[in-house]
């Protein structure tokens, strides 16, 4: 018991995470692929969390791996967010163009460094492939705090998310401060996801395949959308780690998000019930 | 209500607009009129704080909009848009709402107010029949009625209208229109950009005629649309006679100018394809554009310009359906300009009947010189493009190999 309540507590709070974060980002993006990583929060966990697995120097401040992952996350995002700013407007086409460069420029880090990872190999790619396997307490207690929070104030922009549904300007004329709430609703998903990202790796599809799944049964409205996507997150999640441990040899858990997930979404889109925000 | 004082804007080294004063009182109805590219779009963005002003200024109600916060123009200043992109599936109610947004804090409920300004809106324009339809499911007419519904519930004291009409019937243009009559009897002001000169005329109370950034005319209906007024703007041969049933003026384009008849489509985006636009708007040619990604630097020119284009979503592979009215637009454009260097943009010139290339580098040669077919000027610079253009379309053999001056 003291093994797995704070697992399947961790798978929760993750879930939770990434499906909120998925859902703010489709939403802000207004593009239905857009997914919690789109620009670079998950490749900069990854980068934090490989460097400091196989580099051999000290990280500052005696951060641990999770606190290497949180902060290559928040660091990337933030440089992507600085690269798509100029004069202080962030056009979503720019954010997205670069959150894909700076997504294949850390890949190629993270590829240099898995050529030396040597003896780390192993522990990288596990972490990589995202796992809830050594959850303990203590990762549930940095990381609910922050979701909660993070998540209390998404629930008082949903409102501006559905306002930003009929494009920058018409949201302009109905009052809405667009840079500002971009701004606000992009830090405040990158937290999220990055708190999710640092304690369990990069899972997968959740982000993805959960918003537009509960899109499909409470509609397009964030009110109502965000906190049911969150808690639907939290569920799957939970049960895809349940699946993971159940069999002979336990797996990590985000390759059964994404191998149950995928052929899901792929039904969704054959069926055409998937096709637009 | 609105003062407009000696407004000029300018996005990089185009002057869209120049010393504009404007003034649109309560209980009035303004039309806007002017070709394509005249800067209609733009002095109804100043109004509504999307863009900032070079010089000069734009006030509401005595408030200078950018001094105010967006919420508080919000209250002040609704804005009825060409064309919404609503394609998703939000009942007709929740988005007429939305027209609640500037009276809202962050944690409020929908109040009764609202909800009584959203019902009424609703059944003003005649949209409450099917308010708990999806927006993405009614008819063009209707979703626009929708957008005035939107408008009419955040309770402004000024309406802007950007060619509300554009794509509507008959039928739900005058809708429109007659809207936009009952909201200013209720002493509000309005301020309508709009095509049609002769429904311009039956419904406003004054007109301003722009053209190249600059106002033309403002005054009433008869005075603006004097037939020297009409032909200077647009390019072409009027005649304005007495409408037989509603007694105001109806211009009846008779012939125009041959140079300025031509259909002219550009392919290639960026800062190039941008200039080309810009260049040729100013010269007056019908313009059409694309495939151009959102967020592209030509589809901004394009719009400052009131352009039709063809867009597609960034990353997303060209539709077929807009591959398919590119090449409809190429095919049937009088003169092609090819201002990109990739192989779409090369294959579609191939449809081409005439092509001007455009190149800005000196010197550079044509990428795989794909179009031998089809007789070529060339141009290195944009201050040549107009001419050679006009070039082509006379039909003269002469090739032009203009050096570049940069």
């Amino acid at each position: 018991m003291d093994l797995r309540l704070p697992r399947i507590t961790l798978a929760a709070v993750v879930g939770f995470a990434l499906g909120a974060s998925g859902t703010v980002m489709q939403g802000f993006f207004r593009n239905p692929m857009a997914d919690p990583s789109i620009i670079g929060v998950s490749t900069g966990a990854a980068t934090g969390a490989v460097a400091w697995i196989v580099l051999p120097i000290a990280t500052p401040f005696a951060l641990g791996l999770q606190g290497a992952a949180f902060a290559g996350a928040l660091i990337a995002a933030f440089g992507v967010y600085l690269i798509a700013t100029e004069g202080g407007r962030t056009p979503v086409a720019t954010l997205l163009l670069a959150g894909v460069a700076v997504q294949t420029f850390l890949g190629a880090i993270i590829s240099y460094l898995l050529i030396n990872a040597g003896e780390s190999l192993e522990r990288v790619t596990y972490w990589l492939m995202g796992h809830l396997h050594n959850a303990g307490w203590d990762d549930v207690m940095t990381t609910l705090p922050v979701a909660l929070v993070v998540f209390a104030v998404l629930v008082a922009y949903t409102r501006d998310l559905n306002v930003l549904l009929l494009g920058e300007n018409e949201a302009h004329s109905l009052g809405i401060e667009v840079e500002r709430s971009k701004r606000i609703l992009l830090a405040l998903s990158s937290v999220l996801t990055a708190g999710a990202v640092a304690v369990s790796g990069v899972i997968g599809f959740v982000g993805l395949v959960v918003p537009h799944v509960m899109r499909l049964l409470v509609g397009p409205d964030h009110r109502i959308l965000l906190p049911t996507s969150a808690l639907a997150g939290s569920v799957f999640l939970v049960a895809a780690d349940t699946l993971a441990r159940s069999g002979p040899a336990e797996l990590p858990v985000g390759i059964v998000t994404a191998a149950v997930g995928a052929p899901f979404f792929l039904y969704l889109l054959r069926r055409r019930e998937v096709h637009a925000l | 209500m609105i003062d407009v004082e000696e407004l000029s804007i300018a996005f990089g080294d185009v002057q869209a607009l120049s010393d504009v004063n404007l003034t649109v009182e309560r209980g009035e109805l303004v039309g806007l009129v002017g070709p394509n590219g005249a800067g209609k779009s733009t002095l109804l963005g100043t109004i509504n704080g999307l863009l900032e002003p070079t010089a000069g200024r734009v006030t509401v109600d005595g408030d200078d909009v950018t001094e105010l916060s967006a919420r508080a123009l919000a209250r002040q200043v609704a804005t009825v848009p060409q064309e919404t992109s609503l394609s998703f599936a939000f009942p007709v109610r929740d988005v007429v709402a939305m027209g609640r947004t500037p009276y809202r804090s962050r944690f409020e409920r929908v109040s009764r107010t609202d909800r009584e300004h959203a019902d009424r809106a609703m059944k003003r324009t005649d949209v409450a029949r099917f308010a708990d339809r999806s927006i993405d499911a009614v008819s063009g007419g209707e979703r626009q009625r929708v957008v005035v519904a939107r408008a009419l519930c955040q309770d402004p004291d000024a309406l802007l209208l950007d060619e509300p009409t554009a794509s509507l019937d008959i039928d739900h243009q005058v809708r429109i229109l007659s809207l936009a009559r009952e909201f200013v009897a209720e002493g509000r002001a309005a301020l309508c950009a709009i095509h049609d000169l002769s429904l311009a005329a039956r419904f406003c109370d004054r007109l301003v005629l722009v053209a190249d950034g600059q106002l033309l005319a403002a005054g009433t209906p008869e005075s603006v649309l004097a037939e020297e007024h009409v032909e200077h703007a647009f390019g072409t041969e009027a005649t304005v006679t007495s409408h037989p049933v509603t007694g105001t003026p109806d211009v009846t384009v008779t012939e125009r100018q041959s140079d300025r008849d031509a259909h002219v489509h550009v392919l290639g985006g960026g800062h190039t394809a941008a200039r080309a636009i810009a260049a040729l708007a100013t010269a007056g040619f019908s313009i059409s554009a694309g495939v151009l990604p959102d967020g592209d630097r030509a589809l901004d020119a394009a719009r400052a310009h009131d352009i039709e284009t063809v867009t597609a979503a960034p990353f997303a592979p060209v539709s077929r359906a807009a591959r398919q009215e590119v090449t409809e637009s190429v095919r049937t454009a009088d003169c092609v300009v090819l201002a990109g260097t990739d192989e779409t943009n090369h294959a579609l010139a191939e449809h081409a009947r005439r092509l001007v290339v455009v190149r800005e580098v000196a010197g550079e040669a044509i990428a795989g010189e794909r179009t031998t077919d089809i007789e070529t000027a060339r141009v290195t610079d944009i201050g040549e493009l107009v001419a050679g253009v006009e070039a082509r379309l006379d039909g003269e053999p002469r090739r032009l190999e203009t050096p570049a001056d940069d």
